[in-house]
């Protein structure tokens, strides 16, 4: 059957089951909107394209399935870099769509027209200029197909508007991806295999590294199995959390630079590291040249360009996660390390068992007290989404996740901005779950055009600012680097409570910690978006801290605690 | 040490400059490329010199085979192979000269492919040291303009399969499972 370019981009996206788009228009996209009319396709108008593809890549990661945004040529496409970068670190993956000038125009300067195609080379994993409508549905089927296969990331579309205007037989069957050179489907070598189960037999001190590739390969239960089966302890990266229940007896908590010290501690004392999709981050390892210097390494990930990229490995493993470690368990000996897990007992001392809220009120306002109450109070259930800053580490410390996908951060690119049309895009992929956005004072006011789209999507949703008046995370730094000179770092704030009123939210002010409780009982109950502006300490940092670059062990403590929390002992 | 990586790609749009883009961004060093068409249509084929550990070498591949448009790559610095370059020199030649230049260029199987008055212009093909030896004679004579191209190489013998369509479309278009990462 014969269709416009424009039609034939939504047959392709209805027959990949996306059911919802996050987009903005503008005329080189304008014969595709025009065209949507005429399908059953959700468009969710956002108030800027970078929130698009926050909200693109936080559906991605709430349910692993691809999510699609779409924009025009020019300012429409480059406003969409930052978040196609976001997902391109995170490995999430996202279609973007953007309209371009008219084929024969391009090159010319034309209004609006930025070669988006070469903008975006870097940070996608693949990217296409479309330039008759005849390609666009096996355009469109196998930027699917790269996008969600492997190692999953951001692909972007880029679509003349002659390709969308002429007409092409449309044939679904026809556009069945032909790559003839991508393999996305690994298996390790038998060999590695033998090396990898001698090596497990002969550890002492095993800890496991678990990243995100556990919930992109979905092996939660195989790693689970592995380390009950082994005895082996947990150690999570921050992509990784909810990966393995943080109830498991076997979890340890968080490593790396906001890590729990006794976690870093074990890494740093271990003889073997078994890194289970994870990429080695220089925010986990601190200096390489030190790093977990009495162990042996083995890497399990479905990409091979990770493997001796950051900390050379003993045994690579490259293949699916889950695969792979169904294929390795029956092989693994069976393990008690007694000593080895008394040890990290010690290390841990009370602190892991203290309960910060138990703390008597010295009637200061903690963010690491809120943080606690949203998980207490929501029974740890939420789909929590933060931004970036002290207030993301605070909630990988006090928000305790036990399920995948129940933690939505922007970690590798560590992008501000990221949590509230993140969230959004959660909410419309999960629309029963609870959804809790937790983000600083800075990086809210970077995206808070989209509770406009709260507002016209009625998106029910809950946005706690943990408001310190400073760009925190940055102060932090200034605070124990740069002598306290605080350049640039403090905000002068809107009065957030207003500011939801005005679009039509419902706004909450809190001072006191026992107003904390209240206010998240009433943002649960109200239907709809509420924004909580939580006034905590303003200069509270987060700790322990391994400066960047320094050695894992070297970890900076708390000095005098105002607050004593677990994470500090 | 210098690693000769042999890459197939589809022949498209924009995939030298997705080659190029990698190999800037992740901080490789490229000696040479050079790109052409192969025996099949459709695909081309790119020699790619670089200056890498073994290794960054594995990592270098790794990362071109990211590349969706890459079909195949094969490190083929440990195997017997073919290499060449190629170069045409332009050297100032009086009369008294000349003769003296072409003998020169004949010892190294270079052959002179232009003749003028004060000038002449000297082709050689052949492995990168040769050229360089070559250069070093003529040097004297005042080299005016030189050209070079990046190395090619071709591995020696039979190749596995007959075709390069028949290696891209069967089983062999995926990895063999198998490859073992470890070093
Ligand atoms: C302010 C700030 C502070 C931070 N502090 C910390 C910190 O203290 N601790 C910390 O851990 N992080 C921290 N981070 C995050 C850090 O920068 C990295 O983003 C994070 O460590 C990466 O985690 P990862 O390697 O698990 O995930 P990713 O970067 O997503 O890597 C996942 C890996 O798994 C592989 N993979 C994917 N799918 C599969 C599959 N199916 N099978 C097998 N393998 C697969 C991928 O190839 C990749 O190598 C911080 C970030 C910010 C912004
Ligand atoms: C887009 C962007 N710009 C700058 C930064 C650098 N940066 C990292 S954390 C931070 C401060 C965040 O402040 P805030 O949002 O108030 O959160 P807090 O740290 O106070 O919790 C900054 C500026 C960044 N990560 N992203």
């Amino acid at each position: 059957m014969k269709r416009t370019g424009a039609q034939i981009i939504w047959e392709s996206l209805l027959r990949q089951g996306v059911s919802t788009v996050f987009g903005y228009p503008g005329g080189a996209i304008l014969p595709a909107y025009d065209a949507m009319t005429q399908y059953p396709m959700r468009h969710i108008l956002v108030r800027h394209e970078q929130g698009a593809t926050h909200m693109a890549d936080g559906f991605a990661r709430a349910t692993g399935q691809v999510g699609v945004a779409i924009a025009t040529s020019g300012p429409g496409a480059t406003n969409m870099v930052t978040g196609i970068a976001t997902a391109m670190l995170d490995s999430s993956p996202i279609v973007c769509i953007t309209g371009q000038v008219g084929s024969k125009l391009i090159g010319s300067d034309a209004f609006q027209e930025t070669d988006i195609t070469g903008v975006t080379l870097p940070i996608t994993k693949h990217n296409y200029l479309v330039t008759r409508a005849d390609d666009v549905a096996p355009t469109i089927r196998e930027a699917f197909h790269v996008a969600a296969s492997g190692r999953p990331g951001p692909v972007l579309i880029d679509i003349t508007k002659d390709a969308q205007q002429s007409s092409a037989e449309f044939d679904w069957d026809a556009a069945e991806p032909k790559l003839r050179g991508y393999r996305p489907d690994r298996r390790p070598a038998p060999v590695d295999y033998q090396k990898a189960i001698a090596l497990i037999k002969n550890a002492r001190r095993p800890v496991i590294l678990a990243g995100r590739g556990i919930i992109q390969s979905e092996a939660g239960q195989q790693v689970v199995a592995f380390a009950e089966r082994t005895q082996t302890p947990i150690a999570m990266t921050l992509l990784g959390l909810g990966g393995v229940a943080a109830s498991h007896e076997l979890n340890l908590g968080m490593m790396g630079m906001h890590g729990e010290a006794w976690v870093n501690t074990a890494i740093q004392e271990a003889d073997l590291l078994l890194a289970f999709g994870m990429r080695f981050d220089d925010r986990v390892t601190g200096n390489l040249k030190t790093y977990a210097p009495h162990a042996k390494k083995i890497h399990i990930d479905i990409d091979p360009a990770e493997i001796n990229k950051n900390v050379p490995v003993d045994v690579a493993l490259v293949g699916d996660l889950r695969e792979v470690l169904v294929e390795l368990l029956p092989h693994v000996p069976v393990a008690e390390h007694v000593e080895w897990l008394a040890r990290i007992n010690e290390l841990k001392g009370d602190s892991a068992v203290r309960d910060i809220q138990n703390l008597p009120d010295n009637g200061h306002l903690y963010a690491a007290h809120v943080i606690n109450d949203i998980w207490r109070e929501t029974d740890g259930n939420a789909i929590v989404v933060t931004d970036v800053g002290q207030h993301q580490m605070w909630e990988a410390q006090y928000y305790k996740h036990n399920t995948p996908r129940s933690l939505i951060t922007s970690g590798g690119l560590g992008t501000m901005g990221f949590a509230l049309p993140a969230a959004i895009g959660a909410k419309i992929a999960k629309p029963d779950a609870e959804v809790w956005v937790v983000v600083g004072d800075g990086g809210f006011q970077m995206t808070m055009c989209e509770l406009a789209t709260v507002m016209q999507e009625n998106i029910d949703i809950n946005v706690a600012i943990i408001n310190n008046g400073f760009l925190g995370m940055v102060r932090q730094w200034q605070e124990f680097f740069y002598e306290k000179r605080y350049a640039a770092t403090p905000l002068v704030n809107p009065n957030f409570t207003k500011l939801a009123e005005a679009f039509g939210l419902t706004g909450i002010t809190v001072t006191k910690r026992g107003e904390v409780v209240p206010a998240v009982r009433a943002a649960r109950n109200h239907k709809g978006g509420v924004v909580i502006d939580f006034q905590v300490e303003q200069e509270d940092s987060v700790y322990p801290m391994v400066p960047a670059g320094a050695d894992l062990h070297a970890m900076i403590r708390r000095p005098s605690p105002i607050v004593e929390t677990a994470a500090d002992a | 040490m210098l690693h000769t990586l042999v890459v197939y790609v589809e022949d498209k749009p924009g995939v030298l400059n997705r080659v190029a883009s990698l190999f800037r961004r992740r901080a490789f060093n490229i000696d040479s490329l050079t790109v052409g068409h192969t025996e099949t249509p459709g695909v081309s084929r790119m020699t790619i010199v670089c200056d890498a550990d073994p290794a960054a070498a594995r990592r270098v591949e790794a990362n071109i085979y990211k590349l969706v448009d890459v079909l195949r790559v094969d490190d083929i610095t440990d195997q017997p192979a073919v290499e060449r370059e190629l170069a045409m020199i332009k050297v100032a030649a009086s009369h008294e000269t000349r003769g003296q230049i072409i003998q020169l260029a004949d010892v190294f199987r270079a052959r002179t492919v232009d003749v003028s008055n004060d000038s002449l212009i000297v082709e050689i093909t052949g492995s990168g040291d040769k050229i360089e030896r070559l250069l070093d004679v003529l040097k004297p004579f005042g080299v005016l303009e030189m050209v070079r191209t990046g190395r090619v190489a071709m591995a020696r013998g039979p190749r596995p399969a007959s075709k390069l369509e028949d290696r891209f479309a069967g089983e062999d278009a995926h990895e063999e499972p198998g490859v073992s990462y470890s070093v």
